[in-house]
């Protein structure tokens, strides 16, 4: 049995992609996740993996061309299938004119190739697929730069799409992070930097396991109907040094260790400022968590990335007066908000959720 | 954009034959029952009334007599627009169109023109069996000396006339008869339009479908049912049909690689077939598969419903020759 490996949809408003490069070949066998080609989007180079284990049976676009989403990129036997019928030497079959002439001037070998055209001849895009494979695959730093006009594009689209079809609530609760913040200190007291806890690994992780409790602010909402998720895929928001931002999906972040989480986290950003995220990254999220960091603002007011239908954001922390019993002491302070669809839930679950983070957050050691 | 009106193919071509005769005193209209019936297929219903019996001209029912006054009469100065019923009976003026019409430039060393239009109702379709029904524009398209227009739209239906009328040699119009119920927008502004230019009406990159006439429409319904399985079809309307405009045709297939040519004529010595072998003498080598051809069955055109269609090109066949062209089953 064939399968299609296509080109996915890694947004709500990606209409196409550019096919930029094959990582595997025909012939080579492929495992589910795997990455098999690279995508250039309006978010830059997306690592495209692929959902079915097989073989590559046969690639169907070549390098540098641009195709609507869910066009076949390729063709994929499926593990236990027979192999189809090794595909004829242009001598039994055919080489039409315009792929003997252009095999010529590239100098192809035709008795190599398989042909795609009628009656299996070998026509000028099977020619051009193997010029396109012939060249070495560009190392990743060869890849196409951001485009920061288009990604700013893919920002303003999804952003008024929300604006104008998600009626927001907004909420906000200062949280107490005086356990957290002492926490971390021990946690981090011993380790070299590189394996230090940030507080968002902390934040990320509240965020995911409370919203195990309220369904209505994880999943989708398409065609006047909410679908909540099973899994929660918190979509993290990287900033991209240059202008925009992207925010990948840590997948099935409620489950993670604490541990496994902020490595998550390091490998993202890094992999953000790369230019190598993948796709499942990109198309996944049922959520959003939106950090803003050491020198950000106290608190954000966040747009949520349809189809999702909620967004939780972290201001910076800081030392404010903090009334405890009968007294008054500074403490470390983080501001969290939360943006929530209002044809989904109301603002009485989310302030439920804001408590529940805020009460999770209480027990850092548990997270 | 100007805005436009909604009209009827058979309108348009009225307000081209109205408009040549405000235009110009020498304009007539002559054919056979054009006058008093207006017209076989109602083009010039009114126009009598309106014009006068002086330039809109009942003829008696001979082809060849009333073509060859129409040839006359241009050689003496006015612009005829001669009506033919249908290219069946044209047959019987061929010899004034062939042997005169096409051939006195020529013959007496550029002394004499003949700036003659005639239109004629071409083609299948309406149940009017072997006798009313053939497609044989082809065969005019094979005459040096003539041109040889097939408006397909509103605007050409309304602009071609004009530009025809203005040529120094005789050219002939064939009216698709399924055409003349079709109705669009013609544009507030249409006027005149050029008559030695193909028009790409669909653009497309995969397979180039050649049309003409009443296969246009066909060919565009074919062209959007093959979008539907990812393939884009570019559609040629070649509106000339005398001279050939080669360039369209083979810029066209240098691109997609594929054609698929629709032509209402038999397919022995068809229009499609000195398309296909211009295409090969001019595009072979960017050529990706063999040049298809859609044409009619070659029977004399049946009358009874379900025979007719199946004698005639189609939609889906013209979809099928494009996948076969694209290796797709």
């Amino acid at each position: 049995m064939s399968g299609e490996f296509r080109m996915p949809s890694l947004g709500a408003d990606m209409a196409a992609g550019k096919l930029v490069e094959w990582l595997k070949r025909p012939g080579d066998a492929v495992r589910r996740g795997d990455v098999v080609a690279v995508v250039e989007t309006q978010k830059g180079a997306i690592e495209v993996e692929i959902f079915t284990s097989g073989t590559l049976e046969r690639l169907l676009v070549a390098p540098g061309t641009t195709v609507p989403v869910g066009t076949p990129l390729a063709l994929v036997r499926e593990e236990g299938a027979p192999a189809e019928p090794a595909p004829r030497p242009p001598a039994a079959g055919k080489v039409s004119p315009a792929a003997r002439r252009l095999a010529t001037r590239a100098g192809i070998d035709l008795s190599a190739l398989a042909g795609s055209g009628p009656g299996g001849a070998v026509v000028a895009a099977d020619v051009e697929m193997a010029v396109a494979l012939r060249e070495k695959p560009a190392p990743a730093a060869a890849r196409p730069g951001l485009d920061f006009d288009a990604m700013r594009q893919a920002i303003a689209a999804a952003m008024a799409r929300s604006k104008r079809e998600i009626p927001h609530y907004y909420l906000a609760s200062d949280i107490d992070f005086g356990p957290a913040r002492a926490w971390l200190s021990a946690v981090n007291r011993d380790r070299p930097p590189e394996r230090r806890l940030l507080a968002s690994a902390l934040l990320v992780k509240a965020g995911a396991l409370a919203l195990r409790k309220f369904p209505d602010m994880n999943g989708f909402f398409s065609e006047g109907a909410f679908r909540p998720s099973a899994a929660i895929h918190a979509g993290f928001a990287v900033a991209i040094r240059g202008g925009g931002l992207i925010a990948p999906a840590i997948h099935d972040a409620d489950g993670m260790g604490i541990d496994a989480l902020m490595d998550a986290l390091r490998d993202l950003v890094a992999r953000v400022r790369a230019g190598t995220v993948r796709s499942s990254e990109l198309a996944d999220p049922t959520v959003t968590v939106t950090s803003l960091g050491e020198r950000g603002a106290d608190s954000a007011f966040p747009i949520i990335y349809p189809p999702q239908v909620a967004i939780v954001g972290f201001g910076r922390e800081s030392l404010r007066p903090w009334v405890s019993g009968n007294v008054v002491a500074p403490c470390p302070v983080v501001t969290a908000t939360l943006g929530a669809d209002h044809r989904v839930s109301d603002g009485h679950r989310g302030g439920l959720l804001l408590a529940e983070i805020a009460q999770l957050l209480q027990h850092p050691e548990t997270l | 954009m100007s805005a436009g009106t909604e009209i009827t193919y058979r309108e348009a071509v009225r307000q081209a034959i109205c408009d040549a005769i405000a235009r110009d005193g020498r304009v007539f209209l002559m054919g056979e029952d054009v006058g008093r019936y207006g017209g076989c297929y109602a083009v010039s219903k009114g126009l009598l009334d309106e014009y006068g019996p002086e330039r809109i001209r009942d003829t008696p029912l001979s082809e060849s007599a009333f073509v060859g006054a129409g040839i006359g009469a241009a050689i003496a100065g006015m612009r005829p627009i001669v009506e033919v019923m249908t290219v069946n009976f044209s047959l019987l003026a061929l010899d004034q169109i062939v042997n005169n019409a096409a051939t006195l430039r020529h013959m007496s060393g550029g002394q004499v023109g003949v700036p003659l239009v005639i239109r004629m109702a071409t083609g299948a379709g309406r149940q009017l069996a072997a006798q009313h029904s053939h497609s044989f524009e082809g065969w005019y398209a094979g005459v040096p000396g003539i041109k040889v227009l097939a408006p397909a739209t509103i605007e050409d239906a309304r602009g071609m006339l004009w530009t025809a009328l203005e040529d120094p040699d005789p050219v002939i119009l064939f009216e698709h008869v399924m055409l003349y119920n079709a109705s669009g927008i013609l544009p507030a502004d249409a006027g005149p339009v050029p008559i030695d230019k193909a028009a790409v009406r669909r653009e497309g990159g995969d397979v180039t479908i050649v049309a003409y006439g009443g296969t246009l429409a066909k060919a565009l319904a074919a062209a959007e049912d093959l979008a539907g399985d990812g393939v884009s079809a570019e559609v040629i309307d070649l509106r000339t049909l005398r001279p050939l405009d080669d360039s369209t045709i083979l810029a066209s297939v240098a691109k997609t690689r594929r054609a698929v040519i629709a032509d209402e004529g038999w397919r022995t010595g068809s229009l499609a077939a000195e398309i296909s072998a211009r295409i090969m003498e001019g595009a072979f080598w960017n050529l990706d598969a063999p040049v298809a051809r859609v044409c009619s069955a070659e029977v004399p055109i049946p009358y009874p419903r379900h025979l007719e269609e199946a004698a005639l090109p189609q939609p889906a066949a013209i979809a099928a020759a494009a996948r076969a062209a694209l290796g797709r089953p």
